[in-house]
Order: structure tokens, then sequence, then C-alpha cells
């Protein structure tokens, strides 16, 4: 039998077509999506239309005439428009985000180590930490903390004093806050010098060392840098700084630092939660660390300290990385939390009162969710770009 | 060299038998072999285990006194839990959880026809079970009772049909564990099937599936729940005609729905991706269209290997159902917050109390799904051992 050459591709049905079928779905895909969002857009027109809600920016540059606990640009009442009330929110968010991410990575490696220590105590209490801060919901915690704990504080007269005029009571932490006077600038522009001659020296260093392999004490220059030129400074300066002392007075403090219990709750609980999570991180990625490489280097004669600096860790930090950086987003994202302690972040301002106040909905809730999407997508492309730094380079 | 027996030179001070092994030394085992290897084995580790003890020492006796030793176990209000001359230290004010109880698992839900809400959690804790225990019979059947069969159920039950006698509950009345209960598993069963349709879809070959798949996932994915929330509560509203606004429960529904899916998704995703390329290949040369290979082949397996991160994210999802609470809608933690700033309850340690009874009820909870995962685990890990 004698098989016949097909001229072509056989013909089928267009109806079983998968070329033809793949673009049907999409047409019809798309024709959905077009019609959801045309009436979408249509009932709201409608409705704003019905509710006589205006639609657009306008309300950016309106006063918005309600006060914020905490500002971090100048902002008041009477003047502060709905578009100033953003970026004192937007300020606030940043704030607790970065020092909680700074202070979660800290609390994470530490117990994230602790729980593969041989010392049988500190491993049991670290995993003790991990699963009970771990399986509690974030908002439980924050509402913990900030109603149980720091809300149960004693008041103003009965505050707790620390040595160094530190006061803690319910209405917040204060603390000694220095003040410049002329001359500071040099200690500022001592601090600049240092960083910048920190990472030159450890770039010579590094290269010296490729070239040849001779290692340079990097961690005590770059010390030494940072903090002790900063500090000649200061004393050459004739110091040019002065502490202002938080004063009790019979019904308030003046002065100092003021740093608000909701501020404080937040942090904690943020820093709690999301440590727990990054302590697991940091385990997951020691132990993806194989053991023959820990034997390899003791072989080759180095000591604990070394081990772990220049063979396990540089490559747990491959693994590391990734689930951290989601960690990072999470405790970005969570503080939006705030709203519920009154923590004056983006979401409490912004999505919270200014809403309430304008009723624009759609433009207020659209511009939250861009600014953290943005937040987002800045974050997980600074760590795609130094992960693709650190990654494994296979031949 | 000469051959020499053992016999052939008798030495008196020689032995000529073996003696018996020794036990090791007592330090090197037993309770202190061990507490010196765990505990004390190089100055670090002591300074470690005195730093740990401290630690322990500060955190666990307060504890136990607070929950305990100066529990208040019963008293019908605030007076029982206040401190008095010849009780100075109050601990956990248990008679006010005691109090509000029904209230934490029902809240307002009418009285007389709470035994609905009874029915659902025990129709739910069948399903479960059914699903959970691997030895129990027809769990396909299972799967068709947990996912068909009670959604519709409960929610006749829980809403009400006059029809058949069941007066309607309005949702607002709903609250406490019924309605946590209610929106993490409506999260559950929804972010299943739509996580994997986007997970497909952002694998698939066709440009407009995989584009609007990958901007649905990221755009959930980058915003916080909070958001998410808000949108469905404020926005939703506008873009329906005003006839058919959804009632505020099924607002927050259908933004938790759509966040979970998100992240199911992306679970779901990671699980596709680890299964080999020959399976895909393999289904297709024996004949088996798109869905069939999903159907048949892949999705059973890819599924398979992320039981584990499924149940992760059931657990996510467990925990942030507290959010709803931001839209208004009374869940356990909010008919707790309710409670304990309630005048007939306000002691010293009534909102302490509230807190610790809501962080034991969510850890059960979340910690018994963190052990069943990975106990799945090691059980998928078994088939992988060589």
């Amino acid at each position: 039998m004698s098989i016949a050459q097909d001229s072509g591709p056989p013909k089928v049905s267009l109806l079983y077509d998968p070329k033809v079928r793949s673009i049907a779905y999409q047409v019809i895909l798309c024709a959905i999506i077009v019609f959801l969002a045309y009436s979408a857009v249509r009932n709201a027109a409608e409705n704003l239309a019905r509710a006589k809600i205006a639609s657009g920016f306008g309300f950016w540059n309106q006063t918005a005439g309600f006060d914020i606990s905490q500002t971090l640009i100048a902002y008041s009442a009477q003047a502060g428009t709905y578009g100033r009330a953003f970026w004192v929110g937007l300020l606030n968010t940043l704030l607790v985000a970065a020092i909680g991410i700074v202070l979660a990575t800290i609390v994470g490696f530490l117990v994230g180590i602790a729980r593969l220590s041989k010392n049988f105590l500190l491993a049991k209490l670290s995993a003790g930490y991990v699963e009970i801060i771990r399986n509690v919901p974030l908002l439980l915690q924050l509402l913990f903390w900030y109603n149980a704990v720091l809300k149960a504080l004693p008041d103003l007269r009965d505050s707790w004093t620390l040595p160094g005029s530190i006061f803690l009571n319910n209405r917040g932490f204060f603390a000694p806050y220095p003040i410049f006077s002329s001359g500071a600038e040099f200690v500022a522009g001592a601090f600049v010098a240092g960083v910048i001659g920190a990472i030159a020296y450890a770039r010579w260093a590094k290269k010296k060392q490729d070239a040849t392999g001779e290692q340079s004490p990097v961690g005590l220059v770059a010390l030494g840098l940072i903090i002790g030129l900063p500090l000649i400074a200061f004393f050459a300066a004739g110091m040019p700084a002065t502490l202002e002392f938080p004063e009790k007075g019979r019904f308030n403090i003046r002065g100092g630092l003021e740093i608000l219990p909701e501020f404080v709750a937040l942090l904690i609980g943020l820093v709690f939660y999301t440590g727990a999570f990054i302590a697991e991180v940091v385990r997951a990625g020691i132990m993806a660390v194989s053991r023959g490489q820990t034997e390899a280097a003791g072989a080759v004669g180095l000591r604990t300290g070394p081990t772990l600096k220049l063979v396990v860790i540089p490559q747990a930090m491959r693994v590391i990385i990734p689930p951290l950086t989601n960690q990072y987003l999470n405790l970005t994202k969570n503080s939006s939390l705030a709203v519920f302690v009154g923590y004056p972040d983006l979401v409490q301002i912004f999505t919270g009162t200014v809403l309430n106040q304008t009723g624009q909905a759609v433009e207020v809730v659209m511009i939250t969710m861009a600014v953290y999407l943005s937040i987002s997508l800045i974050t997980s492309m600074a760590m795609n770009w130094y992960n693709a730094r650190i990654a494994l380079v296979e031949r | 060299m000469a051959v020499t027996t053992q016999d052939s030179v008798n030495h008196g001070f020689v032995r000529g038998a073996p003696v018996d092994a020794m036990p090791a030394p007592a330090a090197t085992t037993g309770a202190i072999g061990w507490i010196r290897a765990n505990l004390l084995s190089s100055p670090a580790n002591i300074a470690l285990t005195i730093f740990s003890a401290l630690l322990i020492y500060w955190i666990v006796p307060p504890i136990i006194e607070f929950m305990f030793v100066h529990a208040v176990w019963s008293g019908n209000d605030r007076e029982a839990c206040l401190p008095t001359a010849e009780r100075p230290e109050v601990g956990a004010c248990w008679a006010f959880a005691r109090d509000r109880f029904a209230y934490f698992i029902y809240g307002s839900y009418p009285i007389p026809e709470r035994w609905r809400v009874d029915v659902f959690f025990v129709m739910l804790a069948v399903g479960i079970v059914w699903l959970l225990w691997l030895e129990a019979p027809r769990r396909d059947l299972g799967a068709l009772y947990f996912f068909v069969v009670v959604p519709i159920v409960s929610y006749i039950l829980l809403t009400g049909w006059e029809a058949i006698g069941l007066r309607a509950v309005d949702t607002s009345l709903w609250g406490g564990v019924l309605v946590t209960i209610v929106v993490s598993w409506v999260g559950i069963v929804f972010s299943l099937p739509i996580g994997i349709l986007l997970a497909l879809g952002r694998r698939s070959h066709m440009p407009v599936v995989k584009l609007f798949s990958v901007i649905f996932i990221e755009f959930v994915r980058g915003v916080p729940l909070i958001t998410v929330l808000f949108m469905a509560s404020v926005m939703l509203p506008l873009f329906v005609p005003d006839a058919y606004s959804p009632d505020k429960l099924l607002r927050a529904l259908i933004g938790i729905a759509m966040f979970a899916s998100a992240y199911m998704a992306e679970v779901v995703r990671a699980g596709l991706q680890a299964i080999p390329k020959g399976q895909y290949e393999g289904a297709m040369a024996v004949g088996l269209g798109y869905w069939q290979m999903m159907y048949l082949i892949i999705l059973p397996q890819a599924l398979k290997i992320t039981i584990p991160n499924i149940v992760n994210t059931y657990i996510g999802l467990f925990k942030d159902t507290t959010l709803v609470t931001i839209v208004g809608i009374f869940d356990f933690l909010k008919t707790v917050e309710v409670s304990r700033i309630d005048p007939k309850w306000a002691a010293p340690t009534t909102s302490a109390t509230g807190y610790v009874f809501a962080a034991i009820f969510y850890f059960i909870f979340c910690y018994g799904m963190s052990r069943y995962a990975k106990s799945v685990e090691a059980r998928l890990a078994k088939g992988d051992r060589r």
C-alpha cells in the first residue's frame, strides 16, 4: 500500500482549527471585558450624577479642614489641601515602612539563626515565638499592642521616667531631641564623605582581593569612616548641637521628640509579625546550603566564623533574597492596617478621611491603589536587580 | 618472624580474657550529658542559655499568672473583675469571655434561629473531615458535597427561605465566628477554581488571555487587602445599576474572593511550572485535548505538590478575614472589640482577656492547618524518597 503524499495541511473544519479557535476565544474575551467596562463606566456616571458627586481631580486643591496628628512636612488644618494631606499620609506610610523593614530584618535574622542554634533553650524559644506570631492575625496583634499594652501604660502624671529625660506614658514616648546650630553642616558633610569613602574602600579592597587574594579589614575601616569621621568633625566644629530635653508639666510634656503611641503600636506589631516570617525565610535559606559546603570549608581549615561569612551566608542569601523581597512588600502593604489604630498613614488619611469628606470614591481608591502598586513595582525591581547581581553564575 | 601463641609467654600481669565494656561516663549520657551537650558546651553556649532562661523567666510566669493563677472565672458583670483590697492582682477576666461567648459565635443572629448556624457548622465540619481524612470512603463524593451541596444548602439555611418556613435573616445581623467562617470559606471555595483558571491563563499562548491574567494577578497582589475591600465596598455599588446594588457582606466576599484568587493563581502557577515537560508531551502524544490534558494529567500532579502552599494561602486568608471589619462587617475580632469596650464589662484586664481569647481561637485554627500542611508534605515526600 502506498502512502498518499499530503499536499499542504489536512483540510479540517474551521471549527476545529486551533488558530481560528484561539483567535475566536480572544475576541470573545475582549468583547466581554469591553462590555463589562463600558457598562461599569455608564452605571458609575449615572449613579454619581444621581448622588450629585463631582468626578475628576478638582478636589486635590481644595482645603482639607481636618487636622493630622503626625506630619513630616508642614501642614495645617486651615491651609492644608487634600493634595497636601495625601503627601503627609504617603510620607507617614513610607516612614513606618522604612523603619519597620530595617528592624524586622534585624529581628528576623537574629531569630532565624537562633532557631538553628545548638542551644536547646534558645532554639525552642525562637521556635515558640515564630509559631505563635505567625498563627495569630496581624490586626489582632496591633490591637493588642495598642489597646492592651500602650493604652494601659500609666497616664501623664505617673509617667515612667527613664534616665536621660525619657518619659513613657499612654500619650506616647518622649525623648531628648538634638537641635543643630551653625556648623552642623560640617558634620553632615563628614558623614556623607565617610559613606562615600567606605564604598570606595570596599571596591578597592574587592579589586585587590580579586587580583592578589589579600583581604582587607573592610568592616572596621567602613565603621571608622562612617562613625569616626562625623565624630571628629563634630568636635572640631565645636559641638554644634544641643539636646532639647522634654519637660514634664502638670498637663503635658513640652519639647523634645514625641513619638505617638499609634506609631509605636504599628511599628511593634509590624516588626514582630514580619520578623517571624523573615526568620523562617532565613532558616530555610541557611538550611538550603548543603552540609557538604560546611564540611568542605572545615576541610580546608576555615574556622566557624569565616565559614559562615565566606561560605554559608553568601550562598544562603541567594535563596533568601526573593522571599525576603516578598516580606518587605508585605510589611509595606500591611502598614495600611494603621487605619485600625489611628496612625495617620496614606489609607487612614486618604481612603478614610478624604474619601468620606469628598465622596469621590473612584478617584481616591484608584490613587491609593496606584501608590501601593508603584511601591510594589519599584521594590521588586530594585530587589530583582540585586538578586540578578548575586545570582549563581553557572557555566 | 617467629610465631608465638598467646600462651607461650605467660606473663602474670597480662589479662587472659577481655574486660567487659564500661558504661560511658555519666557526664556524657542521660540527663546530665544532654544538658552538657545542649546547654553548656561552650562559654558562648552558657551565655545563651542564661539569656534564654532569663527571657523565659520574664515571659512565661507572668502569662501563667495572668491566664490562670489570678484569673476570674465567674461573675455577672465588671464588679467581678475589678481589683479589690484583698485581691489587688486581677488576671484574665474569663467571666467576661463566658458571658459574651454566644455573641462571639453568632453575633446578633436571632436567638431562636441559631440552630441553623449550628447545622451549618456541623455540615462544614463533616465536609472538612471527609476531604482531609485520607482513608475516608468516596472522597470524590466528598468534594462534590463540599463544593456544591454545602454552599447551596447553607446559603438557603443561613439567609432563610420563607417558602419552606425558614425566616429570612438579614446579613447585617450575622456576626462573630459565623462571619469569620463564612468569609474564609467563600474565599477558599472560590479562590481555588478562579486561581486555577488565572494560572492557566497566565501560562496560555493566547496573548490577550495572558495579558488580562497577568494584569489581574499583579494588580491585586500589588495592593493591600484593605484597599481591595474599600474598592469592593465603595466602588462596586457604583458600577452596577442601582437596583442590583450588592449587600455589604456580599461586597466584602467579592473583595476577599478576588484577593485570594490572585494569590492562589501564583501558588498554582508554581505547581504547574514544576511539572516536567514530558508530562505535557506525553498527554499530547496520546491525543488529549487541552482541557483533557489539564484535567487528567497536569492539574492532579500540580495540585498534589502544591497542597502545602495552598494550605498556607488559606492560613493567610483566614487571618486576613479580620480586615473585613473596615467595611463594617462584624467578624469574630470585631465582636471582641465591641464587647471589650462595653461598659458592663469595663475592667482593667477586659481588653487583654478579649485579645487573648481571640488569639487562642485563631492560633488553634491556623496552627491546626499548618500541622496538616506539614503532614501532607511529609507524606508526599515519602513517595520521592529513594
